[in-house]
């Protein structure tokens, strides 16, 4: 137990420690990059794939501009879109779901679990259905909806100990009655057909379009850094607020950041296919298993997203005698780890 | 590391939510020393220490760190200098012991940079100093509990700073770990010269290895010195209101404090 053994000695310790944090860190570059990888098959898989099959080179000829009989209006103006908002909502969902749980170190607290994406969806079905407002103001409608719903659950929930807990009973409490709220209005309108209505309840691809792919795009490649670069103030946080300020973290200020990029990748991803269930819930603890314990889940967790709705979209349009939209697919995979967090949280006698 | 900063409180008045619980307190805490921090239940010495490490915010009276307010330095360049290990920090699940040392450097990491051949040195360094550099490459959630402390204090190391502040850093752990910790604390103080300040709830083992004894009642600095020049029954009895006895400690020549209950009594 010496500060300073001998020169040998510590020389061979730092080659054992640096070899040890090599290993881990070789780990996360090769799942970020199969992950990357995987994503991008799934892309092209849901580009070429459907009741007509394209080749790549078709496909590679629509994107080039070309004029291909048949593939350029399917691909051009359905598949492409579709993919792509697949790939930039599981993104989002998973990037912002990270965040969330990591910050409130609690599994549970991702944004579709405390009814933030519920005040995205309301918000956004009101805006569409009821008042007959543009994508663009939906978008906006949803945004501040959602960032709305995250104040008041987060100062309902303020004071006193154990604020994490009680944040998100309350914020599945509040994403009940959101949820309710897109319920009704969705009864209420007779005309609204019922694929698109799914959308609002589960999440859909369906009706994907390039108008809504160019917003949630931006949105994507504004916030996704943001979360990126906070991810080394995001593990010093999950230290604990304490250790966080004693590290040099300045808590509130990159919590404010967190929560409010965050907030708002939900809000453009949930405007755009509406709540596809438990993506940013799933993505984050499927992930940690992958990368390793101790690792950044930004990345990974964001492109796990993009696989896990590209591969449910896929599933659901194919795998059945009947197309399921993309966010069945995902709530049947989620519920049963959301009963089994809730059963564990629940043995161990609390919930923070 | 020989340049010593200079911590001071400077009619510090702090509390949660509108309740004063530090009242009106001058302090300087000896540089290069190890001062130790006692008092009774809630007389507010765990409020003074979190004040003193900026993690309660003073209602009024500042803390200064080399004739400089500590809300007015930048906050990386704080953490370089002043580390505080908190009451409970959670380690996240899973996580390798070296990885967890390697987060204490944080205020030493620039956005884009990454790892460097210091952070490396820093942490063997750390892990070496407290025993752990076998454990390096372990879970966390697999270690005791005295050496997942002894990480811990790994970790505050690894932030390379010359003032280390503690929480009751030996709570939850049996004896023979809180001595443990607490020769590691002096190990340290004595090769690196950092300025060690805890709050510790066992009086004997406070006396034994402070150099500075603080002891707070109701909020205010009750008395501070050598343990030697001020522990006596009657300040025993005024801070923690028992009635007591004071010995000389066989092991250490310092005084050492039996307490005299109702029972059991010759």
């Amino acid at each position: 137990m010496t500060l300073v053994s001998n020169d040998l000695d510590l020389s061979a310790r730092i080659e054992q420690v640096r070899a040890g944090r090599a290993r881990r860190s070789r780990r996360w570059s090769v799942s970020v990059a199969l992950l990357g990888l995987a994503a991008l098959v799934l892309v092209g898989a849901a580009i070429m794939l459907g009741n007509t099959i394209y080749p790549l080179p078709d496909v590679i000829g629509v994107i080039l501009g070309e004029r291909v009989p048949g593939a350029s209006f399917t691909v051009g103006t359905l598949r492409i879109p579709r993919a792509l908002t697949g790939l930039l909502a599981g993104l989002a969902f998973g990037a912002a779901g990270t965040a969330f749980q990591t910050m409130l170190r609690n599994p549970l607290a991702s944004p579709d679990v405390i009814g933030i994406s519920g005040g995205a969806s309301a918000a956004a079905v009101v805006s569409l259905v009821v008042l007959h407002w543009s994508g663009t103001a939906t978008m906006v409608v949803a945004l501040i909806a959602g960032v709305a719903t995250a104040a008041v659950i987060y100062l309902a929930a303020r004071g006193g100990s154990s604020t994490g807990g009680r944040l998100i009973l309350i914020g599945i409490g509040v994403g009940a009655m959101l949820d309710a709220v897109v319920s009704f209005v969705i009864q209420r309108a007779a005309d609204w057909d019922v694929p698109v209505a799914m959308r609002w309840l589960t999440g859909s691809l369906n009706g994907a379009r390039w108008e809504g792919v160019l917003p949630l795009g931006l949105a994507v490649v504004v916030l996704l850094p943001v979360l990126a670069l906070l991810s080394r103030e995001l593990q010093a946080l999950e230290l604990g607020d304490a250790a966080a300020t004693s590290l040099g973290v300045r808590v509130d200020r990159v919590r404010i950041v967190l929560i409010l990029a965050a907030v708002a990748l939900t809000c453009f991803a949930t405007a755009t296919t509406g709540p596809i269930a438990f993506v940013a819930f799933l993505a984050g603890p499927i992930v940690s298993r992958i990368v390793g314990p101790g690792a950044s889940l930004t990345i990974p967790a964001a492109l796990m997203g993009a696989c896990l709705v590209l591969a449910a979209d896929l599933i659901g349009q194919f795998a059945f005698d009947t197309r399921f939209p993309v966010g069945v697919i995902t709530g049947i995979l989620g519920a049963p780890y959301l009963l089994y967090l809730l059963i564990r949280t629940s043995r161990r006698g609390g919930s923070s | 590391m020989t340049v010593h900063h200079l911590l001071a409180a400077e009619s510090l008045v702090a509390g949660y939510g509108g309740r004063t619980i530090v009242d009106d307190v001058d302090l300087e805490l000896p540089a290069g020393r190890i001062t130790v921090i006692v008092g009774a239940n809630a007389c507010g010495k765990s409020t003074l220490l979190k004040t003193m490490s900026r993690l309660i915010t003073p209602e009024s009276g500042a803390v200064v760190l080399d004739g400089k307010k500590i809300s007015e330095v930048h906050t990386k360049e704080l953490a370089r200098t002043l580390g505080l290990l908190p009451q409970q920090p959670i380690a996240p699940e899973g996580i390798a012991v070296a990885d967890l040392v390697g987060r204490g450097r944080h205020p030493h990491q620039k956005l884009f940079r990454s790892w460097t051949a210091e952070d490396d040195r820093a942490v063997v360094e750390a892990l070496e100093a407290t025993g752990t550099a076998e454990l390096a490459d372990r879970s966390v959630d697999e270690l005791s509990g005295g050496q997942r402390q002894r990480v811990w204090i790994a970790m505050a190391l690894a932030q390379e700073t010359d003032i280390l502040l503690l929480d009751e850093p030996t709570t939850f752990l049996d004896v023979a770990h809180q001595i443990d910790v607490l020769d590691v604390l002096a190990d340290l103080n004595r090769r690196r010269g950092t300025t060690i300040v805890m709050v510790l709830h066992d009086l004997n083992l406070a006396i034994r290895y402070a150099d500075t004894l603080v002891a707070v009642k109701d909020g205010r600095i009750h008395a501070m010195g050598a343990p030697d020049d001020i522990v006596t029954s009657e300040l025993i009895e005024e801070v923690f209101d028992l009635s007591n006895q004071i010995t000389v400690d066989p092991v250490s020549g310092k005084p050492l404090v039996t307490p005299i209950g109702r029972h059991h009594v010759r």
